[in-house]
């Protein structure tokens, strides 16, 4: 087994900004807005981080897709104990249409090129909640997958892994190569350490174009309106049980 | 981490805009075309966000609590100082960062931010360093900077006295050689970190004749804290910054081994005075970060609390405070930013330190007692925040040398100018 584990890490905008609809609908702003790493990548690369310290595995690559300020997070990734980086160039109308499928396939097209024996991602990006790219990567591979994951633990070339699920917690064993998608509980995310963030920038990031991994970008989506959700509206207070099934039925709830 | 996280995003942990860093995220690359820049790069970016990650997620969350029992806050420096937080100054020869004051400055004005007092606690580690940085020899360093870096340990910059604050030249603690050794007797006030400090820096008056010029008559000293006869006071109950531990400490034929005398005999005033000039510029970051604060808290309140049919921030009144206070804030950080930059290039800032620190300290006081005024009645409870920015703030006019001392530096660093 190569030792080697790839982590994906997205470049969103930050948790504790307000977001706005542009005006012409087409999406959200982003200029001048504050980005930073999707907080499930975070957990992600906190957990690829602890395997290698555990010395279970051997090399942690950080992959992002997009623009040049992509690099700001691998960056990130890196200050938190990544190896190296890798960043694949998508900018301007491909990065506005770049989904899960497309950052599959390009998963899938680094995992082979890199060997991997591991591929974890946060389950989902908190900008458009997909939660598809692990599973499609997995797909893509035809590796078995551990998604929700909220424990991880590696045993030769199997891995355990607890899932959150409705019911509960379900665990699975797979075998590696495999793909794991991080779900919030799994670990707390270290911050990056002032030495290790002026160690990072002596670790390499390569630039790769999805053209070079034969990963074609076209977008099966179109995005017709973004609308910001309707106004909350307030509420109306009754005094009896009876009022409020009253109310409801009023208002063709029940 | 990540559940604070998502909890806090509908509190008031939102975005600032300062100028930096809305600069930043606007302009994407224009280095150093026009010459002056206000760019930070890009480690510059990630120092400030750890700093002030750390600052909003694990200060802030406890700092009232610590403002009330005014206990120590030791989980906190402790995990400031396994980040790389705390003890930047110290150069990389000897486990430290060796980070620029300007770096410094930005991380210290993130933590203020957090709590002055856990930020006071911790700045006075670099006060104590910096005679050892500034004039230690290598033995010296190795053996005193070294182990700060090996443990979470603080020091202290020992110089104060109860009958001698601002006049440093009429300190009375005296250090008399015998021998290999100085022995020395004397008290000494107000020290922050008196009694949780490995070491102190000490200066003591080596010359006994009173027309020894003061250049001539001080020596600057590294105590070790369990040197037997060293006493450390009882912790002062004060106004603001209350975790922070200040005390007397009283010298009883404490004995120095003259290996520990910083350059030699006689050379101590210089050193003291001149550690100033690499802290004035943190500590009116420290200001300027209890500022902001303060003009955040104010801002946001504003918004929320409504009165005679609108958001107080709607009434020119409060508007126009709160766009005082962002003014006095600005002009704060680029003073200190400024002060930082000239000693990092290597020159005398001695000017633009004492203009930062006394700026700084005067508005973080106008801003802070400005932020309880547009609380009203909540802002003078303790259940909000601001009260204690207010307490907090009066000491940044006062320790690092009082606003008249400040006052005294410009006027005779000004005038030189023009005498000239």
């Amino acid at each position: 087994m190569s030792g080697r584990v790839l982590v994906g890490v997205k470049r969103v905008i930050d948790y504790a900004v307000k977001i706005r609809v542009k005006p012409d609908n087409s999406g959200v702003v982003t200029d001048g807005v504050k980005h930073s790493m999707n907080p499930f990548c975070e957990i992600a690369v906190e957990e690829a981080v602890k395997l290698k310290e555990k010395k279970l595995i051997k090399e942690v690559v950080a992959v992002s897709c997009g623009p040049q300020q992509s690099q700001e997070t691998i960056r990130t990734a890196l200050a938190m104990g990544a190896d190296r980086g890798i960043h694949v160039e998508v900018a301007g109308k491909d990065y506005e249409t770049l989904g899960p499928l497309q950052v599959s396939k390009i998963m899938a097209a680094l995992a082979k090129k890199e060997d991997a024996q591991l591929i974890i991602l946060g389950k989902q990006a908190i900008d458009d909640d997909c939660n598809q790219t692990g599973q499609m990567t997995a797909a893509l591979l035809d590796w078995p997958q551990g998604t929700f994951a909220s424990e991880v633990s590696l045993d030769g070339d199997k891995v355990k892994v607890v899932r959150e699920i409705d019911g509960g917690l379900e665990t699975i064993k797979i075998s590696t190569p495999a793909v794991l998608t991080a779900d919030l509980r799994l670990n707390t995310p270290r911050y990056a350490t002032l030495p290790n963030i002026m160690k990072a920038k002596k670790k390499k990031i390569a630039n790769v174009k999805p053209a070079d991994l034969g990963v074609d970008l076209t977008s099966r989506l179109e995005v017709l309106k973004v609308e910001e959700p309707p106004q909350r509206q307030a509420g109306v207070k009754v005094e009896t049980v009876e009022d409020l099934v009253g109310k409801l039925k009023e208002t063709g709830r029940i | 981490m990540l559940l604070n996280k998502v909890f806090r995003a509908g509190l008031r942990s939102g975005i600032r805009l300062q100028s930096s860093a809305a600069a930043n995220a606007a302009m994407s690359s224009s280095h150093g075309s026009l010459g002056f820049s206000f760019e930070l790069t890009d480690q510059q970016k990630e120092f400030q966000q750890l700093a002030r990650r750390f600052a909003r997620e694990e200060i802030v969350p406890v700092a009232a609590a610590y403002d009330k029992s005014g206990e120590y806050p030791v989980p906190l420096i402790k995990k400031a100082w396994e980040l790389g937080l705390v003890n930047g100054h110290i150069p990389q020869e000897y486990g430290g960062m060796g980070l620029s004051i300007f770096d410094s400055c930005l991380i210290t004005e993130e933590l203020a931010y957090g709590c002055t007092g856990v930020q006071t606690a911790m700045e006075a580690n670099s006060l104590g360093q910096m005679p050892v940085i500034l004039a230690g020899n290598d033995a010296q360093k190795r053996k005193y900077l070294g182990r700060m870096t090996e443990e979470p340990l603080m020091c202290a910059y020992c110089v104060t006295e109860p009958g001698a604050g601002s006049d440093v030249a009429n300190i009375k603690t005296r250090a008399v050689k015998v021998g290999d050794e100085y022995v020395v007797n004397g008290q000494k006030m107000w020290i922050t970190n008196g009694g949780k400090a490995n070491w102190y820096f000490l200066l003591a008056r080596t010359n006994p004749d009173p027309k020894c010029p003061a250049s001539k008559a001080f020596t600057g000293f590294i105590v070790e804290a369990d040197t037997p006869g060293l006493t450390p006071g009882r912790k002062e109950m004060n106004m603001g910054q209350k975790c922070s531990d200040t005390r007397g400490i009283t010298f009883e034929d404490v004995r120095i081994p003259k290996e520990n005398v910083l350059i030699g005999e006689g050379a101590g005033f210089k050193i003291a005075m001149g550690a100033f000039d690499n802290t004035r510029p943190p500590v009116a970051a420290g200001a300027t970060g209890l500022a902001q604060r303060a003009l955040d808290e104010a801002t946001n309140y504003a918004l929320e609390r409504k009165t005679f049919g609108k958001a107080i921030a709607d009434h020119q009144a409060v508007s126009f405070l709160l766009a005082e206070m962002a003014m006095k804030v600005e002009l704060a950080r680029m003073a200190y930013q400024r002060s930082a930059w000239e000693v990092d290039q290597g020159r005398r800032n001695t000017y633009y330190a004492s203009i930062a620190k006394a700026f700084a300290g005067d508005i973080a006081n106008q801003v802070a007692t400005d932020a309880v005024q547009v609380f009203g009645g909540n802002g003078f409870n303790s259940e909000y925040p601001v009260e204690k920015l207010m307490r907090d703030a009066k000491i940044y006019q006062i320790y690092e040398g009082t606003a008249q001392i400040q006052r005294i530096i410009i006027a005779r660093e000004h005038l030189g100018r023009f005498k000239k």
